[in-house]
């Protein structure tokens, strides 16, 4: 190899590191490569806040579902095909006319990926972590979501064993839609609860 | 609001990922939780841990960062790795990086320093 390394590859540090991690486990028959693509395919692509939002139009449409919804959470997401790989539990919360809800987690950043995908970045960062509990009425307004101050705001702080879902609620004038059509107006801070559901065109 | 840093980050529609290396640490940790090596509590007190240190970035660009050095720290903990193997390993893939010419797969068997 001569000493011209203009055109050579460089591995960050942080690549570096994540690269001797993988041969170190890879070595172990701790990870298979191939899986570790699987999984990253997965997130980036297949799992998202579609599933969440066919949820919310599926609760919207169907009383019985939205019953079921709320009594227990885990098993009527599971019956659409979406189940989580921690094991964890999930919640639905469902905002009223007098309360809107909000899910933060202080801890760290649990989620509930199989109905939303992975978090966004402002999920995951210190000033939401903390001030979604101290002042959520002011992160709203933030997010531009300023609600009637008599409204009630109540915030859920996530745990790995449970995870919430917030279920906004439905936009008036979307009587006999399609529940496809009532999933396009649900977006995934809709679900987070830093915005509402989108009203229709 | 008298602390500037505690302003919500923009980029409300970043990518999940914003380099290879962070989608491969976060499959990396769920396949191991999968294979039963941690719960999922212990890997999120391991992250907590992380994530709640004064330093960590307001923007959250650093989450990943974090990430990793608590899958580390995981990892050693289990006996699994510890932390001078992946610091030589990690220093070798760096040499093996730079001495792979552009274009080319990166392989571990390039590190010029490999066997001495």
């Amino acid at each position: 190899m001569s000493h011209d390394h203009d055109h050579d590859n460089e591995l960050d540090p942080f690549a570096a590191r994540v690269r001797a991690l993988e041969t170190i486990l890879t070595q172990k028959g701790l990870i298979d490569p191939a899986a570790i693509d699987v999984i990253v395919d997965t997130y980036e692509t297949k799992v998202g806040p579609r599933n969440g939002a066919r949820v919310v139009a599926r609760a919207w449409s169907d009383p019985a579902y939205a019953d079921w919804l709320k009594r227990d959470a885990t098993a009527a997401i599971a019956s659409l095909g979406y189940t989580g790989r921690q094991g964890e539990h999930m919640q639905a919360v469902f905002n009223t006319e007098e309360t809107h809800n909000l899910v933060v987690c202080t801890l760290c950043s649990c989620y509930p990926w199989s109905v939303l995908g992975l978090p966004p970045v402002w999920y995951k960062a210190p000033p939401y972590r903390s001030r979604a509990v101290i002042d959520p009425r002011g992160v709203l307004e933030e997010f531009g979501l300023t609600l009637p101050k008599d409204k009630k705001i109540r915030v859920w702080d996530s745990t790995t064993e449970l995870r919430y879902l917030v279920v906004p609620m439905r936009p008036k004038g979307t009587e006999g839609w399609s529940e496809e059509q009532l999933a396009d107006l649900v977006s995934r801070d809709a679900m987070i609860g830093t915005a509402l559901a989108k009203q229709p065109e | 609001m008298s602390r500037h840093e505690a302003k919500l980050p923009d980029g409300f529609e970043d990518p999940v990922f914003a380099e290879p290396w962070q989608a491969e640490a976060f499959a990396m940790t769920v396949a191991l939780h999968d294979k039963g090596l941690f719960s999922w509590s212990e890997w999120a007190d391991a992250l907590s841990g992380e994530v709640k240190k004064p330093d960590a970035a307001s923007d959250g660009h650093d989450y990943y960062e974090h990430w990793l050095v608590a899958l580390e720290k995981l990892l050693s903990a289990k006996g699994v790795a510890g932390k001078g193997e992946v610091d030589a390993l990690a220093a070798a893939w760096e040499r093996a990086a730079h001495a792979t010419p552009h274009g080319k797969p990166i392989l571990l068997e390039n590190d010029p320093g490999l066997g001495r």
